[in-house]
């Protein structure tokens, strides 16, 4: 059952009719406990009556004296039963004889005998008796009821408290209805200010006024909302980004064609031809990085089945840029360490190296060499990419891994400002660290550190 | 006419340089604000193409500064964020033209040619005096019935004299107007390209100062002997 507004009605309606039924009962039992102790009690005063009558009238006993137990008190309340007619009066003497009985009176003696109450079965039918001995006019007095008019009596009143409650539950039933409506009332507003908002509101849903119940959910969706629009903040400013991005390479390269188009003498027109080709390769290195950081952003979020060795993922990033490392004559060098160690986040650490590997070969000069290294550090795994180019200068140092920055000197290879912050989100993704330094005799020494196991951490 | 280029993307950067070369400017770049607040410290420019997303900044922040100290260097702004709103804070942060990325070269040069005649307050293409008409546009001219073509540098030449007719330019000040800092100097080329043109409009069409510089003759000038 999925629905609360139910599941509450059903609930109360069980217990407040388990409660109606339990009273029911309770009051049935006390009822019949009760009846039982009157009804004994005007027996016993019945049978004292017709006794000291018979005594008054100086102990002769006629056959009409059982009759005057008709006079006995009529029963309070007993509505349209005439109980006061079903009391039975006997009148033995000692010899056993029957003096007298009053109508209806079996012929057979009902009580044991002795002083008290006693019950017996006559006829199919159980007779409570009260027996009266009076020695001096040695005669026995037994008045007695039966047991089925005393549950006829109970059921009465039983039935008189069962007729209201049969009308009464459909009302409280109603009245349930209408109260967990009216209770859960908080929950369809709720669901009415989320269902009617347009998907690019974003902004957190008021509090203040809503019941404490409500606001540890309210408070979550708040939560969800920031997230989300932060995401979708940081789309937006990447999608603009790009595009603007883009737009001035593709500039250059207008420019670049119509000047050749334009050019009188072969030698102006050849080498804006070169610049051409220099820009079709720096526009696909920036849609390559725009690529690598959606793959990043992407890989955050989920998890591969499947690991692979890190010295593997090295070496195929080594391969995949020793093209752009011959066309600069730039010397690769590939330093393993052997080491079992796998990870099953190759979705990160591969565009995290490429990306450094890529950002030294650029900054080497010609002939240079740049190295790429996997050690150990104890449980740690160290990758390092090291080069001989002027290193990131000190003003830049605190920002570069910032997403879009771009150093002074990055403008002169045509850095997009995206290298480093792809690395730096892989990194922290991996739950590694990221090291920039100096490198001992000139250049830069870039390290990633992961842990043994690579974790993932929230993004 | 000398343009400082600010544009930190180097294939643009020299596409420009080269580009506007074609077209009769003198064209120097710098790839960041501060190496650009430099350049216009130290030469005189005509005018500027500023992009605006630079590595240290934002040009609208360099066009605030020169405003600011009461400037009125010709500014073009070359950027890629071209949406309505970019282009009116740019021109209303006082930048006198806006292209957006990619631009057609040819536009880029008519509109710089444009904003340079509105700098000298004219708003006719042609040029015209004392019976000469120049079109900075193809680099042309017509004298008493005769078209006539000019070099590059001679025209910067005939167009910094003919924008200021009485002033007198001197040698350096139009060495400085012909040469970007990459190119060398050299030295008398200033008299060569009078020289040559002289021959096409006329010996007394420019004067020489003895010891200062060179000037346009006036009208008043014409019916001197020569």
């Amino acid at each position: 059952m999925n629905s609360i507004r139910r599941r509450l009605f059903i609930i109360l309606l069980v217990a407040t009719g388990a409660i109606w039924l339990s009273a029911v009962l309770w009051i049935q039992h006390s009822t019949r406990t009760e009846v039982g102790n009157v009804l004994d009690r005007r027996l016993q005063e019945s049978a004292q009556m017709v006794a000291s009558l018979i005594e008054r009238n100086g102990g002769i006993v006629g056959p009409d004296t059982a009759a005057l137990v008709d006079e006995a008190p009529a029963l309070p309340d007993t509505g349209q039963h005439d109980f006061a007619r079903q009391l039975i009066c006997q009148v033995w003497g000692f010899d056993g004889q029957l003096k007298s009985g009053s109508s209806g009176a079996p012929p057979v003696q009902l009580g044991d005998g002795h002083e008290g109450f006693s019950e017996r079965e006559v006829d199919g039918e159980i007779w409570r008796v009260y027996s009266h001995v009076d020695e001096e006019l040695g005669i026995r007095v037994m008045v007695g009821d039966t047991l089925g008019m005393r549950d006829r009596l109970v059921h009465g009143v039983a039935i008189g408290l069962l007729a209201p409650a049969v009308l009464i539950l459909p009302l409280l039933a109603a009245l349930i209805w209408f109260a967990v409506r009216r209770g859960l009332e908080p929950l369809d507003k709720l669901a009415d200010a989320l269902s009617g908002r347009p998907a690019t509101d974003l902004s957190p849903l008021k509090n203040s006024r809503a019941p404490s119940e409500l606001r540890p959910m309210i408070d979550a969706l708040n939560g969800l909302f920031r997230r989300v629009d932060g995401l979708r903040e940081r789309e937006r400013s990447f999608t603009a980004f790009a595009a603007h991005e883009l737009k001035t390479p593709l500039a250059g390269l207008k420019t670049q064609a119509q000047i050749a188009a334009l050019a009188q003498d072969t030698g102006t027109r050849d080498k804006a031809l070169a610049q051409i080709t220099r820009g079709v390769d720096r526009t696909d290195r920036m849609v390559r990085q725009l690529l690598d950081m959606t793959a990043v952003d992407n890989a955050i979020d989920s998890t591969q089945p499947s690991t692979q060795s890190g010295a593997r993922i090295l070496a195929d990033v080594v391969d995949e840029l020793a093209g752009l490392a011959q066309a600069r004559d730039i010397a690769l060098q590939l330093k393993t360490e052997p080491t079992e160690w796998r990870t099953a986040q190759a979705a990160l650490l591969a565009p995290a190296l490429r990306n450094l590997l890529e950002n030294a070969i650029i900054a080497s000069s010609r002939g240079a060499s740049v190295e790429a290294q996997l050690t150990r550090d104890g449980e740690k795994i160290c990758f390092s990419v090291l080069d001989r180019g002027p290193g990131i200068s000190e003003a830049d140092r605190p920002h570069v891994t910032e997403r879009f920055y771009r150093g002074a000197a990055s403008s002169s290879d045509g850095g997009s400002g995206l290298g480093l912050s792809i690395v730096a989100t892989a990194v922290k993704a991996m739950g590694g660290e990221l090291h920039l330094a100096p490198r001992k005799g000139g250049g830069e020494r870039a390290e990633i550190i992961l842990p043994p196991a690579p974790s993932v951490t929230p993004f | 006419m000398r343009l400082l280029i600010v544009e930190d993307d180097p294939v643009l950067s020299d596409g420009l340089s080269v580009g506007l070369g074609l077209s009769g400017f003198t064209a120097d770049t710098v790839g960041t604000l501060a190496d650009a607040r430099a350049a216009l410290g130290s030469s005189d420019f005509a005018g500027v193409v500023l992009d605006i997303m630079l590595p240290d900044g934002s040009g609208l922040d360099l066009l605030a500064e020169l405003r600011k100290t009461g400037s009125r260097l010709p500014i073009l702004l070359l950027t890629a964020r071209d949406q309505v709103h970019d282009r009116i804070s740019g021109l209303d942060a006082g930048a006198d033209d806006y292209l957006g990325k990619p631009f057609d070269l040819q536009e880029l040069a008519a509109r710089l040619r444009a904003m340079l005649r509105r700098q000298e307050g004219r708003a006719s293409a042609v040029i015209e005096w004392n019976g000469l008409r120049l079109c900075p546009a193809t680099q042309s001219g017509q004298i008493r019935g005769k078209n006539l073509r000019f070099s590059r540098r001679e025209f910067t030449i005939l167009q910094s004299l003919i924008e200021h007719p009485g002033r007198i330019l001197s040698k350096p000040q139009l060495e400085e107007r012909l040469y970007g800092w990459q190119e060398e100097v050299e030295s008398n080329t200033v008299e060569v390209h009078i020289h040559h043109l002289r021959n096409k409009l006329g010996r007394e069409f420019i004067q020489t100062v003895r010891g200062i510089g060179y000037r346009l003759s006036g009208p008043a000038d014409e019916g001197r002997p020569q």
